[in-house]
């Protein structure tokens, strides 16, 4: 049977093989010596042509690297065998491309924000401190940051979570559609637009700027990039779950709130954390909403405040060596900040996630 | 405790598809009905109008009528809510709730429908435990997760939750389709039992199941593919599987189909 199927096939013959499965092939240690090998040429040809930029150095090694290792596995391998590696070596540079640049990043910003970062820098503002002179902290534009990112995570993750509730569970028809749209559409929006819109809003009502107002902007560029994940998440709950919940003569909504959101939990928490990460960068709407200040004010509802953003950008366009300084600290607490609010995600949707195991 | 079930003119739709035509049937109360029938021919449906599932997949909807004792699931003034706490679900993949231990699965149907004492509650999930012949198994580990166990063991919760709400009537579906010959005999064993609390409909694709635990039987079959399914013949099961009064029923039992 298969014999006669065999010799149907039209494809021509396999290169000759010998009866065993093992083939040829090259050596553990060959990646590393193709990647010496490629970056030693492309250094040599570099400097025989006098190019400048360490990058046209770095791209032509990974060509080298690529084309390398290409015809010697062809040649000893096979051709399947060279596409394989082929594929694994582009994937590598393509992750080395992109480590790269943050890798660097966050060794610039350790490195030049490490020098001024102490418990004084913590606790203190700029009051009284000569934008140029040393001296002075990052203390009210972190708080300004916490509470003003914490004012809009309360008002974006409920209403995030809530319309992505409707969308998976209840939502059917055009309103379903209209919804998903203008979140589509709301996922778009610019930071500085959204901080337009409330800006307009503030003139329109004689308002003056405060902490509350930057809030609002930044829960207007959160809600849809936690509807968005929020949504992924509730669709990977096995619909088994909500019908024996449904089964057991469960309502609809207890179904919802005690199965089917606890089974999601620690996807929809990842979700909101990266959403938080995302304002918590924002400078826009906070240069037209909150104002800035160079003062401690812990209330977000009444006058101008700062932020982690907006005082790195103040910072920087001082321009003395001083505020430079300033400037990479903030953005390494800035940093921080996020990367500790993104542990805390990954440990919550740990400690969250559905068990398996005895 | 246990109830009649009297089914008339019943159709049901996915959208426009039928997937059953006409379905007429009584199950009898403190009894074992068993639904047989080749894939596709509408069982699982069926079992699905008779706790008004049926509606929870998008598009579904059922004409006809299902009467509990005289009572019709059907009636616009009816809850589903309060059909599905009388009549409860055994699905055909076990789907114990991943984030909830075992004790907190059986006790899922209870605690998730009103507040009750801690003492009743282990009462209660002891006695379904028991009933569901899993107790010996996990009483060790009744606050491990329940999809830590083997597919067995994971049936059996979902019967024990099934059962721990004390519903009138049970259906099945093809319980056992997942499960080593043990285990398939220990929830036989269990039907034999609970049949003396409940109504009980069990799909099957196993004619010696259908044998052995059945007290009626009912053959379903399809005209061809994409038409709806019906009811050939519903009797008990000793007549069908030895003197069926249709022809196509011998046919299907003895293997001798198409
Ligand atoms: N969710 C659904 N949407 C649309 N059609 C469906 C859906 N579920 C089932 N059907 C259709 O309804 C018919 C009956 O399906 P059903 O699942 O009731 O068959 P069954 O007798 O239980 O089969 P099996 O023995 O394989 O479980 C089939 O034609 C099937 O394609
Ligand atoms: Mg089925």
């Amino acid at each position: 049977m298969s014999q006669a199927t065999m010799t149907q096939d039209t494809t021509p013959a396999p290169a000759p093989r010998t009866n065993t499965l093992a083939g040829k092939s090259l050596p553990r240690w060959s990646p590393i010596g193709f990647a010496a090998v490629s970056i030693a040429l492309a250094v040599g040809l570099g400097t025989v042509a006098g190019w400048q930029s360490k990058m046209q150095w770095g791209l032509l090694a990974a060509l080298f690297f690529v084309v390398l290792t290409y015809t010697a596995a062809s040649a000893v391998e096979g051709k399947r065998q060279a596409k394989d590696r082929v594929a694994t070596s582009v994937m590598w540079v393509c992750f080395i491309l992109a480590v790269v640049p943050l890798a660097s990043l966050l060794w610039t910003t350790v490195g030049r924000g490490i020098k001024v970062l102490d418990g004084y820098f913590l606790t203190h503002s700029m009051a009284g401190v000569p934008g140029f002179e040393a001296g002075g902290g990052v203390y009210h534009a972190l708080i300004g940051t916490v509470e003003q990112v914490g004012l809009a995570t309360l008002f974006a993750a409920p209403i995030g979570l809530l319309t992505a509730v409707y969308l998976v569970e209840y939502g059917r028809g055009t309103l379903a559609k209209a919804v998903t749209f203008f979140v589509d559409v709301m996922t778009g929006i610019p930071s500085i637009v959204a901080g337009l819109f409330l800006l307009s809003i503030m003139l329109m009502f004689k308002l003056q700027p405060s902490g509350f107002m930057g809030a609002l902007a930044l829960a207007i560029l959160m809600v849809p990039v936690v509807v968005r994940s929020t949504e992924e998440m509730l669709k990977l709950v096995p619909n088994e779950l909500r019908e024996a919940s449904l089964a057991l003569g469960v309502p609809k909504w207890r179904t919802i709130l005690k199965v089917v959101l606890p089974t999601a939990i620690g996807g929809i928490t990842t979700g909101v954390m990266l959403a938080i990460a995302r304002i918590a960068g924002e400078t826009a709407p906070i240069m037209l909403l909150v104002f800035g200040t160079q003062l401690i004010n812990s209330n977000p509802f009444d006058g101008a405040q700062s932020s982690l953003p907006f005082y790195i950008w103040e910072q920087y366009r001082v321009g003395s060596d001083a505020s430079y300084d300033r400037a990479w600290a903030a953005a390494l607490v800035l940093i921080a900040f996020v990367m500790i609010l993104n542990l805390v995600a990954r440990g919550i949707a740990r400690w969250k996630a559905p068990k398996t195991g005895r | 405790m246990a109830k009649r079930i009297d089914v008339s003119g019943l159709s049901a739709f996915y959208g426009t598809h039928k997937a059953i035509d006409d379905i007429s049937m009584t199950v009898e109360p403190r009894s074992v009905t068993a639904f047989i029938g080749p894939s596709g021919c509408g069982k699982s449906t069926f079992l699905r109008t008779l706790n008004r599932m049926h509606e929870v997949t998008p598009g579904g909807r059922v004409e006809g009528k299902v009467l509990l004792d005289d009572e019709n699931l059907y009636a616009s003034n009816v809850d589903p809510v309060s059909v599905r706490r009388t009549v409860g679900m055994v699905f055909q993949r076990p789907n114990p709730f991943p984030t909830m231990s075992i004790f907190d699965n059986v006790a899922a149907g209870l605690r998730l429908n009103g507040s009750y004492k801690k003492s009743e509650l282990a009462d209660i999930v002891e006695k379904s435990l028991k009933g569901a012949n899993l107790w010996n198994e996990v009483k060790d580990r009744l606050n491990k997760p329940g999809s830590g166990l083997s597919g067995g063991q994971q049936q059996r919760l979902c019967i024990a939750r099934a059962i721990a709400v004390e519903p009138q009537v049970l259906l099945m579906d093809e319980p056992c389709s997942a499960l080593d010959p043990i285990s398939t005999l220990a929830i036989e064993d269990l039907i034999g039992e609970l049949k003396e609390r409940f109504t009980i409909v069990i799909v099957t694709h196993n004619m010696q199941q259908a044998a052995r635990v059945s007290d009626r039987t009912a053959f379903f079959n399809l005209a061809a593919v994409g038409q709806p399914g019906k009811l050939i013949e519903i009797d008990e099961t000793e007549r069908i599987f030895s003197n069926p009064s249709v022809q196509a029923t011998e046919d299907y039992i003895s293997g001798r189909f198409g």
